[in-house]
């Protein structure tokens, strides 16, 4: 929302400048996003008058100038075509910088000619798109002002951004009653705004104290409502006889200061009604129309040619306002080309409507077309002023186009229904945590429009739809009275001693992501959507999106790889060899978001070393350790972890498992990328994997802080070793776990410290050396106990197939 | 007799001392303390000895014997640490040479503040919650008084799934952490403190934006809560994470469908060198760090609750944007890249974690 200081003054009477203003509307909640002047840059540019205009002597197409700006002739080089004696124009001296082009003057030769500054077009000025020559102003503008003040550029221009509930301020108007309100002046009555007067007498005159309906002087126009829910109420009036040209200079001086394009000005009027009121209109050339102008449904597949100069397809949902012929406008959203009014325009009829906010929000998302007039109308006007709002567009009309007006239809009737609250001053206090006086909090309501009886029920004036409730009013009061008066009041500390904070699958998330940084991996945080070709190798995503940035962005990820393995890529292709990353953040499945921490390696796991003089490439166990190691972190009982399968179609089908405390409570998928994923991915090869589910730890049991007794054994423990052949594809961990069961109060460890194929070993087998650790428990082991405990691990180990090397 | 003894011990002293190597000192020993040795061939002489000349040459060739293997000690315990030094000294290696590489991993810094925030608000009380990124439309914006035709909608750039719920509400990315708030509502009863960080998700994308970036929220409910305590609640916090005492708020009347009265926080900046630096007592400008308000009585409803009864405040803060005020970085995208580069220099060691009594910053 845009206006200048004068704009605003139109309304508001004050003496407050730009800053006060600007200070006052950030303090009432109208966030203030620009300030400018744009007479600043344009200051140093006078008026000025060529006295004497002559041929250049060695360019036919250049004059040298006699230019006076007030301090006697100075000699100009000119190369426009309409530079001659007795122009008055805009002169800018050597020193000025010139915004159009975006260079500083400066005395200089031009084909030997000395030229001291520049007489300027309006395009080099920034002021429009004329540059077929310099500017010509009335003659009798005067010699060495600023042009900007002369043109009344030296007004602040203001841009405000309106949060969506504050209707009201979608007009000057409203932002000049907030500022009153706040104190920053008097709001000026409506009718001295639009200088509505009757002569008193000779000479004399005095202000309308409200806006009067305009009498009018043949039948009204024949329009009504056949859609009274969207459309509650279609008031028009009809002018005929005017001339549709040039708009009046105060007003299209407003309407280009704030960025707008003067057209003509039965147009203007209705794009100022709209920003100084807040209230759009519609403005019909009645020689388009035929017969009775209907606001009603569209039909299914009915077009229209809009304004903006696109073509509509409409539904029935939608609302439109359409004659015997055709649909000339989207109710409320913007008007159709073929009835709009154009320069031979005689005959108008002005339309002001209410449209139902809901309604008009849902057919611009449908359409998705925005203009001010949704925006006006989506937010709600203030559906008590058609009256005055059709009075003020019919005056202007024929103040400034002339033409007679015919009588007033009023179709339907707007939803105006009184609303008030029971309101207790002490709400303030309550909410607000600081009090303010029951006198002033009526006062400040007051200003802002509202009705407040002695006992406090507040009338909501009609323009505040927003307000609904007390707390409405505590905000009003409180934004009005200052925020800044707001206390500090500590919240009060809970007795007793701090309780943690975090939940549990929080104190794991946390131990498992440092534990990962630990180990030398680095966290990323990539993005949860991935491309449908990404995410096939993984099942496919469950969730698409219907409304995607691109097809790189578009389904949920059913993993974290993808998005690690293309950072990993990335890091690649920069020329990094050893690259750690992981990410801990939810897999989204069909029935759940996943808590899970991923780790990727690709390329070195060990770098090139001098003792060894060759780098190691990261394999599949490189990964199981980095699962492991974040799992038991993260508080999973590692010591009763199963291999269970192989990690599936996404993975390498002989270099990945899956780890688990049972088939169907896999805590970790880990190992090489299938070369088919790898491909999918776009990335290079080899890269491992792990993927860590973090919500299928189990939780620790509870069972206090202490932990069960233990007392050291004071006796030796032994160590023996064995070597077993065993088929070639048995699971080394199917022996060592049967031997771990052979003699469970004896055996505390079992490790797997060798394995061999070769010389001596029979083909189809393999050797496996293994040492255990016994623990005697209340007396030293002598040779028989020893010799019990190595049959029993040789009778379990035999009953996975392994024989006892001899 | 006496000048022969004294001669012997200089004799073998020198000689002892001479000793270049363990074998001639091993002769040397031998010479004098061997079976047939100088000493001990005088030693036998004590057998044939009277009485007063025991006395006499006997302790004098006696104490002799004990001077001459002190010394003989002594000289082998030099010789061998000679010995180990020239060892050790043959096994010197370049200790230069580099050891292979140091390997730290690091923490991603939404990470590291998304822990900072948890310990901070954990001083005042407030627990750490959690909710679905992929949300229906009641706890988004229903239950956040959005209606459907809300404008404010169209405020949120939201992605949508082609799914419903089995209620029939749409399923979308959640566009702002708030439905953390409906969600612990429903499920808890007050007093509730909590803050809510996590991942949100809207279609924009451009240099200062990304489709998913990431908030915290923070909700109170109790009795008798006010504005009063929205605002030292913010201060509290903000100075914390800022570690900084000189920090001023700039509270500004807001809007948003789900608080009433609502308001935006800026916090000053000073220029520093050209550079703003956040905090100052006396501000040369304002950043916009936060919106927040008192719940809605709507939304307290909307949860079951009694809005006569139960009040509070509520607030949300991107995360990303407080990591880059506090640690320097000044591009958002980069968040999401995954540089190895980035990360090592942004990122922070597996063993800052954050603490009150440590300090939450690193």
């Amino acid at each position: 929302m845009k206006f200048t200081l004068g704009w605003l003054k139109e309304h508001l009477d004050t003496t407050a400048d730009a800053a006060a203003v600007a200070d006052a509307l950030t303090r009432i909640g109208l966030e203030v996003e620009d300030v400018s002047n744009p007479a600043d840059v344009l200051r140093p540019f006078k008026i000025a008058k060529v006295l004497t205009a002559a041929p250049h002597p060695q360019a036919d197409k250049l004059q040298v100038l006699s230019v006076d700006a007030g301090d006697g002739p100075l000699q100009v080089v000119c190369g426009a075509p309409n530079a001659r004696a007795g122009l008055v124009g805009i002169f800018g001296a050597p020193g000025t910088w010139v915004p159009g082009p975006d260079m500083t003057l400066k005395v200089a030769a031009i084909r030997g000619v000395e030229s001291n500054g520049m007489m300027c077009s309006f395009r080099e000025l920034l002021l429009g798109e004329d540059h077929d020559g310099i500017v010509e102003l009335p003659a009798d503008a005067p010699v060495g002002t600023s042009y900007a003040e002369y043109a009344g550029l030296d007004d602040p221009l203001f841009d405000v951004s309106v949060t969506p509930n504050r209707q009201d301020c979608m007009g000057v108007r409203g932002i000049a009653r907030d500022l009153a309100a706040f104190g920053l002046g008097t709001l000026k009555p409506l009718a001295e705004a639009y200088r509505w007067f009757r002569e008193t007498g000779e000479g004399t005159a005095e202000w309308f104290t409200s806006i009067q309906p305009i009498e009018g002087h043949s039948p009204a126009p024949d329009v009504r409502t056949d859609d009274p829910e969207v459309c509650p109420a279609f008031y028009a009036q009809a002018v005929s006889g005017v001339t549709n040209h040039d708009t009046p200079l105060w007003m299209s001086r407003y309407l280009k200061l704030i960025g707008q394009k003067p057209i003509s000005v039965l147009v203007d009027i209705t794009n100022f009604v709209s920003v100084d009121l807040g209230r759009p209109l519609h403005v019909y050339d009645r020689a388009k129309l035929s017969g009775a102008l209907v606001a009603r449904k569209a039909k299914d597949g009915e077009q229209v040619l809009a304004l903006n100069g696109k073509t509509y397809t409409l539904d029935s949902t939608m609302t439109v306002i359409a004659d015997d012929a055709m649909v000339h406008d989207i109710g409320g959203i913007m008007g159709g080309e073929h009835s709009g009014v154009s320069e031979t325009t005689t005959d108008v009829l002005i339309e002001c409507a209410y449209f139902d906010p809901d309604h008009i929000a849902l057919t611009g998302q449908r359409l998705a077309l925005t203009s001010d007039a949704r925006q006006r109308f989506e937010r709600g006007v203030d559906p008590a002023f058609l009256d005055d709002g059709l009075a003020i567009a019919t005056k202007l009309v024929l103040d400034h186009c002339g033409g007679t007006a015919s009588a007033i239809t009023r179709a339907g009737e707007p939803p105006v229904a009184q609303r008030t609250l029971a309101y207790d001053p002490a709400r303030v206090l309550a909410l607000g945590g600081f009090d303010v006086p029951a006198d002033r909090q009526k006062a400040i309501l007051e200003r802002l429009g509202f009705g407040v009886s002695d006992d406090f029920t507040v009338t909501i004036p009609t323009w505040r739809r927003d307000i609904d409730g007390t707390a409405d009013l505590v905000e009003e009061v409180v934004r009005i009275e200052g925020l800044d008066k707001v206390p500090s009041t500590p919240l009060p500390r809970a007795e007793g001693v701090a309780k943690p904070t975090a939940s549990p699958e929080q104190r794991v998330e946390r131990k498992a992501r440092r534990a990962a940084a630990a180990r030398g991996f680095a966290e990323a945080v990539t993005w949860s959507f991935l491309s449908e070709k990404e995410a096939a190798p993984f099942g496919g995503g469950h969730w698409t999106l219907a409304n995607p940035i691109s097809e790189d962005l578009k389904v949920m990820r059913p993993s974290l790889v993808p998005g690690l393995a293309r950072a990993a890529q990335r890091n690649r292709d920069r020329g990094e060899k050893a690259i750690r990353l992981f990410e801990l953040g939810r897999r989204y499945l069909n029935d759940a978001e996943r808590p899970t921490l991923t780790v990727l390696i690709a390329g070195d796991a060990a770098a090139r070393d001098w003792r060894t003089g060759k780098a190691r490439l990261a394999d599949a166990y490189d990964a199981k350790a980095e699962a492991l190691a974040v799992l038991a972190a993260a508080g999973a009982p590692v010591n009763r972890l199963q291999l269970i399968g192989p990690g599936g179609e996404t993975w390498h089908p002989g270099r990945s498992g899956q780890l688990g405390l049972g088939p169907k409570m896999i805590l970790a998928t880990f190992g090489e990328l299938h070369p088919e994923t790898l491909k999918a991915l776009g990335v290079e090869g080899p890269m491992v994997a792990a993927e860590i589910y973090l919500d299928a730890i189990p939780a620790k049991r509870d069972a206090g802080r202490a932990r069960p007794a233990y007392m050291p054994s004071a006796l030796q423990a032994v160590r023996r070793d064995f070597a077993f052949l065993v088929p070639a594809d048995l699971a080394a961990d199917k022996l060592t776990r049967a031997i771990a069961g052979a003699d469970k109060q004896a055996i505390t460890e079992v490790s797997l410290f060798d394995v061999f194929t070769g010389a001596g070993v029979p083909e189809g087998q393999k050797s496996l050396a293994i040492e255990v650790m016994l623990q005697p428990a209340d007396k030293s082991f002598d040779d028989a106990a020893l010799k019990a405990i190595a049959d029993r691990i040789v009778a379990a180990a035999a009953k996975q197939g392994a024989n006892l090397r001899g | 007799m006496t000048t022969d003894i004294d001669q012997l011990k200089t004799d073998i002293l020198a000689a002892n001392t001479a000793a270049p190597d363990i074998a001639t000192w091993d002769s040397v020993r031998v010479a004098a303390l061997g079976k047939q040795g100088s000493i001990t061939l005088l030693l036998k002489t004590l057998g044939g000895m009277s009485p007063e000349e025991r006395q006499t040459t006997g302790a004098r060739i006696n104490r002799v014997r004990g001077e001459v293997s002190d010394a003989i000690a002594a000289k082998k315990a030099e010789l061998d640490r000679a010995s180990l030094n020239a060892k050790l000294a043959s096994e010197t290696l370049d200790m230069s040479l580099p050891i292979a590489g140091l390997g730290g991993g690091s923490v991603h810094p939404v990470s590291q503040v998304m822990d900072e925030l948890a310990e901070i608000f954990a001083d005042l009380g407030f627990a750490v919650a959690t909710g679905p990124e992929i949300e229906d439309d009641w706890h988004n914006f229903t239950a956040l008084n959005i209606p459907e035709t809300h404008p404010a909608r169209a405020m949120h750039d939201t992605f949508y799934f082609d799914r419903a719920d089995g209620e029939g509400r749409k399923m979308l990315l959640r566009t702002h952490t708030s439905p953390v708030q409906i969600r612990t509502m429903v499920t808890t009863p007050p007093p509730i403190r909590i803050i809510a960080p996590g991942r949100t998700y809207r279609s924009d994308s451009d240099a200062t934006h990304t489709p998913m970036f990431h908030q915290v929220e923070g909700l109170v409910i109790d009795r008798g809560i006010t504005l009063g305590h929205l605002k030292w609640t913010l201060e509290t916090f903000v100075k914390a994470y800022f570690e900084r005492d000189d920090i001023v708020l700039r509270l500004r009347p807001s809007y948003f469908p789900f608080t009433e009265p609502s308001m935006e926080v800026d916090v000053g900046y000073t220029l520093v060198k050209g550079k703003r630096t956040i905090g100052g007592a006396e501000p040369d400008g304002w950043m916009e760090i936060l919106g927040s308000g008192m719940v809605h009585p709507k939304v307290i409803a909307a949860c079951g609750l009694d809005p006569n009864e139960w009040q509070g405040f509520a607030f949300g803060c991107g995360i990303d944007r407080l990591a880059m005020l506090k640690y320097g970085m000044d591009d958002l995208r980069a968040f999401f890249d995954g540089d190895l580069r980035w990360l090592r220099h942004y990122g922070f060691s597996a063993l800052d974690v954050p603490t009150l009594s440590g300090g939450v910053g690193a």
